[in-house]
């Protein structure tokens, strides 16, 4: 969107980096701190991976082989808490840490010891839920959800978690913060707000989501926490209070977060397509009320995750109804993907692919929502595999695979080199067949009726169990490949251009060297 | 596009796939209850929608990735930027689509909340981890918990193979028995945490909470036995408690009923007189 005029040349390299660990610790680069979320998600990728290959283990076959089913709801509840809280929102966080500045032509996010804070926050919250592990009891086995009264029957993890929690929603709430501040602040001169590249806009719109909810959460885990330890009765019946306001009160977090996993996503795959479809992206505007009509329908519709806890029939028509109204401007956003390809001129290096697993793999997430959303049709489906298949759908070939194309497309940007293409390719292939065989079985899994979060099953539920297993960790392990891609191309390999694709670049980050300059715009560009 | 014509056509052809494709592995059970028949109804119908809509969108965008390849010379057309006739379109026909789908969605709804007129109720309480049923005004009122042979093997490192094991995980001591077409209404509620009554066949599920009483009905037209599970993570045996229900002709459910009834009256009065006993 943004046609950039680049009074360039600036860049001769007055850097002045911190050297040695002090680079890192105190950093407040945008950039280093990017790379470290960046690099924080990926090493709590493989955390909660291999989390999830020790329950596909347990599944596969029926009969208890390796676990206490206890230490199973542990693995359940840390890997939900993992991926959520330490893979995706770090990595997006990251994404929007390297790439907001560049976008808009700031030389460095607004608020730069806040952005250090709340990256070190992280590591320490990781690291007491992780430790809850080794507590009596075990780790927190109630379900990321943190129902109660099943979470207050937690041990010595329940401290340990709760806080956990707190510090990575404080973590988000600074980092919204920055991003907000930024984006509002520093755009380059000429850069109005529908000039802003999608991938800004969703940020924009996410990190209100972020400052409007997760201090909800706080509440919540904080109502927990006094119920456990003194004496209030906030969700325990037997003092009156009310279980099911938990719930209310905590998916009133959980949907809004939801789009704060996705949105993103729908910002790197809509920078994404325009390039390699060398065309612009097709209804700019719609694209950006689509995702303001989606923040906005993520507060009035929490309570479809919980049809089943016997809510009013007026409640229940509510929630089913504005949870529908939900696929449209879905549908809006996928329709316009669609017409930027439609008479392009495409090319298939390894970001565009992942758009693309993207584009269809996200949207069987959403028709199979589309179907979670007839609350009649829900007593069937709500927690079974029918409904972990959504789920995964919609973050594995949704938000995790935007981070891959996201880290593909801009990798070069940072490093200043190319990465081998085709080993990326091939971590493109094994990935998407692979996630296909891994969650696609869960679907006939949920309808023919196992229940979700089971550490052993009925035996007719054996073989799609086996195939879902095989898939989990060839899924898995392809994502060694990603990795070994990721540090040959920080290492050396071929020199970057600036414009580094051969596609249409409109984004001010193609217009600076390749790796970026430390304090990437010094002096403003300006936006005709 | 998406009339009634098309859709029926669609069904048809669902109905011409071999009948592997119904009680099957893969799919919603048809079950044994007027509801769980409509709600079959309803996500085939929602289904079939979404296949339509995949078939037309994903069929677009495969067109697009083999036709307007770079490497087939393609170049891109600079002029397609937006159009509001196009957004128009789309924003009107899906929402069409929906309230399309919403009302018979809506219709269901409304039956499957109303448990008026029940013949029989019962009482259904989750504990960790079994369900107790109190036959409300009958004075019956008894336990269900997984069976042994399922509760051996499913301990870790057991070495028991589940395979070996008749309806391993799906099988309880005492199962719940009910009249056949009966309207039964379920009170449901939860003794330690929230747990949920699901049995598919009857297209119920609600969550037994503590402090709450949940109501849920099923009216079974067909004697058998129908089996679910808790659906509601309850802590560590949450995958071992299975309910089973058995639905009987009227006189067999009379007979059981009666059956229970004098159980129940000789345990209250020999009960007491083994309570003294055994304080001696």
């Amino acid at each position: 969107m943004a046609h950039a005029d680049t009074h360039a040349a600036d860049h001769h390299d007055h850097d002045h980096k911190p050297s040695g660990i002090g680079r890192w610790l105190f950093a407040t680069n945008h950039k280093d701190i990017g790379t470290m979320y960046m690099v924080f998600a990926l090493i709590m990728f493989f955390v909660g991976g291999a989390m999830a290959l020790l329950i596909r283990l347990e599944l596969f076959k029926p009969g208890m082989q390796f676990f206490d089913p206890g230490f199973y709801n542990s693995l359940v509840t840390s890997h939900a808490l993992v991926m959520i809280f330490g893979g995706v929102m770090p990595a997006f966080v990251g994404l929007a840490n390297w790439m907001i500045p560049l976008q808009i032509g700031a030389p460095d996010m607004a608020l730069p010891r806040m952005n250090n804070y709340s990256f070190w926050i992280l590591p320490f919250a990781f690291t007491l839920l992780i430790s809850s592990f080794f507590t009596a009891g075990g780790g927190p086995a109630g379900g990321w959800t943190l129902y109660p009264p099943l979470s207050l029957q937690a041990g010595d993890s329940f401290p340990l978690t709760i806080f956990a929690i707190h510090m990575m929603g404080a973590s988000s709430i600074m980092g919204a913060i920055n991003v907000i501040v930024t984006i509002m602040n520093m755009r380059a001169p000429g850069m109005t707000l529908l000039k802003l590249p999608l991938f800004c806009w969703t940020w924009l719109i996410t990190a209100y989501l972020l400052i409007a909810v997760m201090p909800v959460l706080a509440g919540a885990v904080t109502m927990l926490l006094t119920d456990h330890y003194f004496g209030t009765s906030f969700f325990n019946p037997a003092g009156g209070g009310d279980p099911v306001m938990y719930q209310h009160i905590f998916w009133f977090f959980g949907h809004p977060e939801v789009y704060i996993l996705i949105l993103p996503a729908f910002g790197v795959v809509s920078e994404i397509i325009p390039t390699f479809s060398r065309k612009p992206l097709f209804g700019y505007d719609a694209m950006v009320y689509a995702t303001a009509s989606i923040a906005f329908l993520s507060f009035i519709v929490w309570a479809h995750h919980m049809f089943t806890v016997g809510m009013p029939l007026s409640g229940q028509m509510f929630f089913m109804m504005s949870t529908m109204l939900i696929a449209v401007p879905t549908g809006v956003k996928v329709f316009n993907w669609t017409t930027t390809m439609w008479r392009g001129s495409l090319s298939f290096e390894p970001p565009m692919l992942f758009a693309l697993a993207f584009l269809f793999l996200f949207t069987i997430g959403g028709f199979s929502g589309l179907m979670l959303a007839i609350a009649p049709a829900d007593f069937q489906y709500q927690d079974t595999y029918f409904v972990v298949a959504h789920f995964h759908y919609v973050l594995v070939p949704g938000a995790v695979f935007a981070i891959m194309a996201g880290v593909y497309y801009w990798l070069p940007k940072w490093t200043g080199h190319m990465y081998s293409m085709s080993l990326a390719k091939w971590h493109f292939w094994l990935s998407t067949v692979s996630v296909n065989i891994l969650f696609f079985p869960q679907h006939f899994l949920g309808l023919a009726g196992m229940p979700r979060r089971i550490p052993d099953y009925s035996t007719q539920f054996t073989d799609w169990n086996m195939v879902s297993s095989v898939g989990g960790f060839i899924f898995g392990f392809s994502q060694i490949l990603f990795v070994v891609v990721i540090w040959q191309c920080v290492r050396g390999g071929e020199k970057a251009t600036d414009k580094v694709w051969d596609g249409r670049m409109d984004g001010l980050e193609w217009t600076v060297s390749s790796p970026a300059p430390y304090h990437s715009f010094e002096t403003a560009p300006e936006i005709h | 596009m998406l009339n009634r014509k098309v859709l029926s056509a669609l069904g048809g052809l669902l109905a011409a796939v071999p009948a592997f494709a119904y009680e099957s592995s893969y799919n919603l059970p048809h079950g044994v209850t007027q509801i769980s028949e409509e709600v079959r109804g309803l996500h085939m119908q929602i289904f079939w929608i979404c296949v339509v809509i995949a078939v037309a969108v994903f069929g677009v965008m495969i067109y697009s990735i083999v036709t307007f390849r770079k490497s087939k010379g393609a170049v891109a057309d600079q002029t397609l930027l937006h159009s509001t006739k196009v957004e128009v379109i789309w924003t009107v026909i899906p929402v069409a689509i929906l309230i399309f789908m919403a009302v018979p969605a809506a219709k269901t709804l409304v039956k499957m909340e109303d448990t008026r007129n029940a013949e029989l109720s019962v009482k259904v309480t989750g504990y960790q981890w079994k369900w107790q049923y109190e036959y409300l005004g009958k004075g019956v009122s008894f336990y269900s918990t997984l069976d042994t042979d399922s509760n051996y093997a499913r301990q870790t490192g057991s070495g028991i193979d589940p395979n070996t094991v008749k309806d391993y995980l799906l099988n309880v001591d005492n199962p719940m028995v009910v009249p056949v077409d009966t309207k039964v209404r379920l009170l449901l509620t939860g003794n330690d945490v929230i747990h949920s009554w699901w049995v598919p066949d009857f297209a119920v599920k609600k969550d037994a909470i503590p402090g709450f009483i949940n109501e849920a009905w099923f009216k079974a037209e067909k004697v058998g036995r129908y089996t679910g599970q808790c659906a509601e993570l309850c802590g560590r045996d949450h995958g071992f408690m299975p309910i089973v229900v058995t639905v009987v002709s009227k006189e067999d459910f009379a007979k059981w009923l009666a059956e229970q009834q004098a159980a129940a009256k000789t345990a209250t009065t020999t009960a007491p007189a083994a309570a003294t006993a055994a304080a001696l």
